[in-house]
């Protein structure tokens, strides 16, 4: 039944209406009919954040070219169509043909942030269906969520029915079948689906396992069921080149975020920052074929119109061949010369902005880099082996090559940090504007703060987070430091946001009492600095009688339980702490593409390998050069020897 | 070379913004590719010129954007590409807009925006019965003036209205209320559809909007921007596309 009708009259009165009409280029036809299981695949922020979503696009595509699924989109009502839809009971609706949501099987979210988790229990509700997965009878919606959140689902395990870990590519489509075959036999039995779907590699089902407590303490989750495996293990596709998807990126008609082409280059990445979450649970790394890049580029652009195309993955620059993907894209004679590369994930050395100066003829706005720390220490600490000559041959290289504005992306909150880690970020900033001086007489550098938040599955996993009132200290102590530098501009993320983020990253079930008391105090959009509401959380934690620093604020110990145990990225357990010891220790370590193994599990454990096209580490990598990691700069860091670029730089 | 393209908007996607439609246009003409002239300097971007902007909720059968092309360009249409264009756009734009006819005017011409003097309308107020919509026009049309104060980029501006307002007829009933045909000049500064409910007063609220014409005046006499297709005042083709 589609509500069309009804929405209609309503969108004369909210901001923004087309992100609510659909009607974007690309997107496909759903085939409903009794024998397909039906996805409403839902991202829970607003259109213009969820609908570039590569992974909402690619897992819409696979169901639809099955015959046995159909699959349509939907994202958060912003507050005033919320606020419209309650007054005249409209559900939740698709964008694609304003479908229902109670007309669907299936109600699937991707998950890329913790705030959004009051969004997604507030899209539940709206949808019509029992937030809390034990009150929902058998034609009532499976929940399901997927995306990187959810290596740590228990905050939210009470509202979801499934939950996927890793690449959706292929279970999809065993999920899809699964809730098929169930819907032909009727949908009598909820439990039968969700043994079903406990079945499946990759599935988890949180009502089929126990979390048991002694003392506060989580003890150990467990399955309920003989239907549930003891341990869920993450999926991961093998050949990306297999995937070619999306097949046809949709083309909104109102501007969004990354509005652009974009193509997946490679999968994973094993440089080994510490700190990164997507870098751990996303390995091995598996390259796309470079002449399936060029066609995907290629066709993607004569398909769409669109003038700039992204090159996406973690650290681009690491794509073998990038330097020549990105010039025969540049030079397509198809494409008539006016279309722009933009790679948003980029190493911090001159090589690549060798690569940036290829590709951004004329246009020169301003570049960023992640040094990520602001002492060569804390950057062993976090093992991202970036030398201080590394950020200012690339600064250098970049002023030469025209460019007047630098962003510099930094944590404050890291394990062992200093008030002089800290006050490092100053000093490199400075002699940034330093080198930019040489070249302009204006040069400006922008530092961006963000509040370190420990995920799980990665060596961090048992850091205590700073305090808000630690990283706020930290976060004025760099400020006033900073505050005669006209030229440097400083922007940071609210701590107080970080907190609630880590409540959402490392809590245990016990916080979906919380979560759901924001949101039942209006807490949603939390993600957004205007919205995010600290009392709510503190207040729900009360309620709740939790505390944040149990959650958040406490070192955990080698034996303590955690509350992802029973889930496994592929990570060896006793990886990640010896690589937890080495932080402290300060050690460095290589980048395992282009040196031996040393066995975190994530190919070992599933019988995968890295998908790398050359054996040889990229040019200007600090990474993997074969230096001493401990020392640092005992192999040089050269530029290309072709590139004229660098010896402009360096004259 | 400009050439001058009429378009209609009709269906959902009347909820995209006059600067939607524009980035639209954009995408289009690469997906055509028609050889669209850039321009010089420092941040090149195509050379499209947008007539009248269009509120986002409002339908229409006629509006109009000119593209310069590239003269210099191996591949400039000749009459027979010219010919085909309409269709050739319309296969890559989105539902809901369809280009129905294609003409080449000078240079020199004078802009889209400065040269349409008047729009007609259909209008349809809910709420509000053909009669007293019938009363309010009449009522309107006899009044010698109609002060109002008004938005204009930011700042409270206090006008006459009345000579804005060409003509207003009723047309019928509707569904949810009554239809209006209003015929309402562009220049200096225009009457928005909006300001015109408010004059009017009844009451009702603004339901489905459709601009029917745009007017230009040649030696004095009104003449469209470009031809339509034909002189129908709807498009039953466009429409069931978009629906």
């Amino acid at each position: 039944m589609t509500v069309w009708t009804q929405l209609e009259p309503l969108l004369a009165k909210v901001q923004k209406p087309a992100r609510y009409i659909g009607c974007e280029d690309g997107a496909y036809e759903p085939n409903h009919h009794p024998g397909a299981a039906s996805w409403l695949l839902a991202y829970p922020d607003t259109y213009e954040i969820g609908l570039p979503n590569q992974g909402l696009q690619i897992l819409c595509e696979i169901v639809n070219e099955r015959p046995d699924g159909a699959a349509e989109r939907t994202y958060a009502p912003w507050a005033d169509l919320e606020e419209l839809m309650r007054e005249h009971r409209l559900p939740l609706f698709s964008v694609d043909t304003h479908r229902a949501a109670a007309d669907f099987d299936i109600l699937a979210f991707n998950l890329s942030a913790e705030l959004t988790y009051t969004n997604l229990i507030n899209m539940i509700d709206l949808a019509g269906c029992p937030v809390r997965a034990a009150h929902r009878s058998p034609t009532d919606l499976l929940i399901g969520v997927g995306g990187h959140c959810t290596y740590n689902p228990e905050p939210i395990a009470a509202f979801c029915d499934f939950v996927v870990l890793g690449d959706g590519e292929e279970v999809v489509g065993e999920i899809t079948a699964a809730v098929a075959a169930w819907k032909a036999a009727g949908k009598k039995d909820r439990l039968e689906i969700l043994r079903a779907l406990a079945g499946i590699t990759g599935v988890y089902v949180p009502q089929l396992y126990d979390a048991v407590f002694a003392d506060g303490m989580l003890v150990e989750t467990v399955p309920n069921d003989p239907a549930a495996p003891a341990t869920i293990e993450k999926r991961t596709i093998a050949d990306l080149g297999e995937w070619p998807y999306p097949r046809q990126q949709l083309v909104p008609l109102t501007e969004v975020v990354h509005d652009r082409l974009n193509v997946e280059v490679f999968r994973g990445c094993t440089r080994g920052c510490r700190f990164c979450q997507a870098g751990m649970i996303t390995r091995p790394v598996r390259e796309r074929p470079a002449e399936q890049v060029r066609m995907m580029v290629s066709e993607g652009l004569k398909r769409t119109g669109y003038d700039e195309v992204a090159l996406t993955s973690l650290s681009t620059a690491d794509f073998s061949g990038i330097e020549q993907v990105v010039i025969d894209t540049v030079n397509d004679p198809d494409c008539g010369g006016q279309i722009s590369v933009s790679l948003p994930s980029l190493r911090v050395d001159a090589f690549t902005v060798g690569i940036a100066g290829e590709i951004q003829k004329g246009r020169r706005t301003g570049l960023t880099f992640a040094p990520e720390a602001g002492t060569w220490r804390m950057r062993q600490v976090i093992n991202k082996l970036i030398r201080e000559e590394d950020l200012y041959a690339a600064v250098r290289s970049a002023y030469s090559q025209g460019w007047r504005r630098m962003k510099l992306y930094f944590l404050t909150g890291l394990p062992t940090e200093t008030d002089e880690d800290t006050l490092g970020i100053a000093t490199l900033a400075r002699n940034c504007v330093a080198i930019g001086k040489e070249y302009h007489k204006n040069p400006s550098v922008t530092v961006s703060l963000g509040g370190f938040v420990p995920k799980p599955f990665t060596p961090f996993q048992w850091f205590g987070q700073n305090t808000r009132e630690e990283l706020q200290r930290k976060i004025y102590l760099l400020r006033d430091e900073l505050r005669r530098d006209h030229a440097i501009k400083l922007k940071w993320h609210d701590p107080k946001a970080s907190m609630a983020e880590g409540l959402a990253s490392r809590g245990d079930r016990r916080m979906a009492d919380v979560i759901e008391d924001v949101w039942r105090h209006g807490g949603t959009f939390q993600e957004w600095s205007e919205h995010f509401d600290l009392q709510l959380w503190l207040d729900a934690l009360e309620r709740a009688g939790l505390r944040e620093e149990d959650f958040v604020y406490r070192h955990r110990t080698e034996d303590e339980a955690l509350p992802w145990d029973h889930l496994s990225a592929g990570l060896h357990k006793d990886f990640l702490w010896q690589d937890w010891r080495d932080a402290l220790a300060e050690v460095g370590l290589e980048d395992c593409r282009w040196t031996p193994c040393y066995d975190c599990g994530a190919c070992t454990g599933y019988g995968i390998e890295h998908v790398v096209a050359s054996a040889v580490p990229p040019a200007g990598g600090s990474q993997g050069t074969g230096q001493d990691l401990s020392v640092g700069g005992e192999v040089p860091v050269t530029l290309l020897a072709s590139k004229p670029v660098g010896a402009t730089a360096r004259s | 070379m400009r050439v001058r393209i009429r378009f209609t908007k009709l269906g959902k996607i009347r909820w995209t913004s006059h600067r939607d439609i524009a980035r639209v246009w954009e995408r289009v003409i690469r997906r055509a590719g028609l050889p669209v002239a850039y321009s010089q300097g420092f941040s090149p971007h195509p050379k499209l010129h947008f007539g009248l902007a269009l509120s986002t909720g409002h339908e229409s059968l006629a509006e109009f954007i000119d593209i310069d092309l590239d003269d210099a360009s191996p591949v400039l249409p000749g009459p027979a590409e010219l010919a085909a264009l309409p269709a050739r756009l319309t296969d890559v734009l989105p539902v809901g807009l369809v280009v129905e006819s294609v003409g080449v005017v000078s240079t020199s011409s004078m802009s889209l925006q400065q040269a349409v003097v008047s729009c007609e309308w259909h209008i349809e107020i809910r709420g509000v019965t053909p009669d007293d919509a019938a009363a309010a026009v009449a009522s309107v049309m006899a009044s010698p003036s109609l002060v109002i104060t008004r938005q204009r980029k930011g700042k409270d501006v206090t006008d006459d209205v009345r000579p804005y307002v060409l003509d207003l007829v009723v047309v019928g009933p509707t569904d949810a209320g009554t239809q209006i045909h209003a015929h309402l000049a562009t220049q200096p500064r225009g009457l928005r559809v909006s300001e015109l409910l408010i004059v009017l007063a009844t009451g009702g609220e603004e339901g489905q909007v459709r601009r029917t014409k745009q007017w230009t005046l040649v030696d004095g006499a009104r003449t469209e921007p470009l031809a339509g297709p034909s002189a129908a005042t709807s498009a039953p083709l466009a429409e069931r596309r978009a629906s």
